[in-house]
């Protein structure tokens, strides 16, 4: 069992905003700059990053988990500045992160890899094991925790790719794609989870499913070409549409509109 | 409460289930138990000695649970790997530890056979050793090899001591194969290659922190090749720098490479 308190948990926020970016550019190989000015402010709970192919949402997530630095412009994450080459050690033990097509050893089983990801995590040794059945089993992993990864269907994998990335109970947890190769039953589970993470913790989840967004989140970031386009809830997002802009739902409509202005060459696709 | 722990009247307050007791208390008396051992054991003592009721509610509630927590035998976990295992090493090195093995004993193997691998005094498991760990090393910290990058990359061991966690292991399985080829052939001594190899393994992770251990692994590999391996591989000389007179020479560049590695210990993010 892991305490109901904590000196972490029991100690104030000295920071208004989990994530805060100012003019933040970041770079994906060495000329393109994905992010490219981006000004954004994201508290506690649920955000839903929408945006097309392209717009630089992973490259914005890999930056969010110290994964790449930025350019230019100031990031700063529960409150610590990433911006300069520095020890990163005390903000990664509170970051959980799901990139969009994450690697992991094929031999290890469910638990022996949430296990070395809690080792990498710096979770107390002690209470490892615990952490990891939990973590396991909120993904509903649990029949399948000594089962071999290479066993698992795809949306099996994404689900312990969840676990992992909650197993440190993070301050701040970015999920790239998380809803991919989820039936519809466990993304309908998978958005419970997001509400109920939401509610004490940043949750930034990348996605172009716009029901996502409308079921599981408070906020919506709209992305496109590394800018921000729109910052609001769903339904500020669904009131920016009308019905003369193409869509299946109030919200696909919005987003079409909010998009229309940013059109990117290339075509219908 | 007095110090760090519940005093015991209020252990036996709430034990007994004193409604004067209040709400704000009860609920930091309750998270501080679930986190204190020593403050359970005195509860369950109060609860045993002062509320024979409580004490005979929850010995009913065990004895009509106890069949079922007698068959529930908690499964161990199945595991194929010991848990400190993959601390040191992950498992796309066994690969490359168990080839750099299998070549050290294919050597002994063709040294044993008579096989006239030799040329002069001189022979190519020498040319090989120095860089031998290095090999082994770069495999151990490659972007491309290792599958988990992006999700160790984003983790706070990530960074020197991890290396230096995977280096280690690698050369403490491959310097004793070494060792042992060396030993058993009689083709070269602990003092020909031992040192040279620290010293490429130590260089390699000095330039690794410019241009990324794999890249400055093989640059060193394609240079030793192309300065000691191809000029010596004709002449039946053992190479002038693995000579004992060059020795200073290797334990200079282990300390210049161990010392660039530690200045530059940031500089070590990720595989």
């Amino acid at each position: 069992m892991t305490s109901a308190m904590s000196a972490a948990g029991t100690a104030p926020k000295t920071y208004a905003w989990e994530i805060r970016a100012t003019g933040l550019k970041v770079r994906a190989g060495r000329k393109k700059m994905a992010v490219d000015g981006l000004d954004l402010s994201l508290g506690t709970g649920t955000h839903g990053l929408l945006g097309p192919n392209g717009a630089g949402k992973t490259t914005l997530i890999r930056a969010l988990a110290t994964v790449l630095s930025p350019a230019e412009g100031q990031l700063e994450l529960l409150g610590a500045s990433v911006s300069g080459v520095g020890d990163h050690r005390a903000l990664r033990r509170r970051i959980g992160y799901l990139p969009q097509e994450f690697g992991y050893y094929k031999r290890f089983t469910v638990r022996e890899f949430v296990e070395y990801m809690a080792w990498l995590k710096e979770v107390p040794k002690t209470d490892i094991p615990a952490a990891v059945q939990r973590a396991v089993e909120r993904v509903g992993l649990a029949d399948r925790a000594d089962h071999r990864m290479k066993t698992l269907s795809g949306g099996m994998v994404r689900r312990a790719g969840i676990a992992q990335a909650i197993v440190n109970d993070p301050a701040l947890l970015l999920l790239d794609e998380p809803t991919a190769g989820l039936d519809p039953a466990q993304r309908l589970r998978f958005r419970e989870l997001l509400l109920e993470l939401g509610r004490d913790t940043c949750v930034v989840v990348s996605t172009h499913l716009v029901e996502d967004v409308a079921a599981a989140c408070s906020d919506v970031v709209l992305f496109a070409d590394g800018r921000l386009v729109f910052q609001g809830t769903p339904d500020e997002l669904a009131a920016a549409g009308g019905s003369g802009h193409p869509g299946d739902s109030p919200l696909e409509r919005g987003y079409s509109a909010l998009l229309h202005n940013s059109e990117q060459p290339g075509g219908t696709w | 409460m007095s110090g760090e722990h519940a005093s015991r009247r209020l252990i036996d307050d709430y034990a007994h289930g004193d409604t004067e007791l209040a709400a704000d208390t009860v609920w930091a008396l309750e998270a501080h138990l679930e986190a204190c051992a020593p403050c359970r054991s005195r509860l369950a003592a109060s609860v045993a000695t002062g509320e024979p009721g409580v004490a005979a509610l929850l010995d009913t509630v065990r004895a009509g649970l106890a069949p079922q927590l007698d068959t529930a035998v908690r499964a161990p976990a199945r595991r194929y790997r010991p848990r400190w295992a993959s601390a040191w090493m992950t498992p796309v090195m066994v690969p490359w530890l168990a080839m750099t093995v299998t070549v050290t004993l294919l050597a002994l193997l063709m040294a044993a056979a008579g096989t006239p691998v030799r040329f002069g005094t001189g022979s190519p498991m020498l040319l090989i050793a120095p860089v031998l760990p290095m090999c082994g090393v770069a495999a151990a910290w490659s972007r491309g090899l290792d599958p988990a990058y992006e999700l160790t990359a984003s983790t706070p061991r990530a960074g020197l001591p991890l290396l230096c966690r995977r280096t280690l292991a690698v050369l403490t399985v491959v310097l004793p194969a070494v060792l042992v080829e060396g030993w058993l052939t009689g083709a070269m001594t602990a003092a020909q290659w031992l040192l040279p190899s620290l010293a490429f393994t130590s260089t390699a992770l000095a330039l690794g922190s410019l241009v990324g251990v794999t890249r400055a692994a093989a640059g060193l590999v394609v240079a030793w090749g192309a300065v000691v391996v191809a000029p010596a591989w004709d002449t039946s000389r053992v190479p002038v720098v693995l000579q004992p007179g060059q020795l200073p020479m290797w334990g200079g560049l282990l300390v210049l490479g161990t010392g660039a590695v530690i200045a530059r210990r940031r500089a070590y993010r990720a595989p």
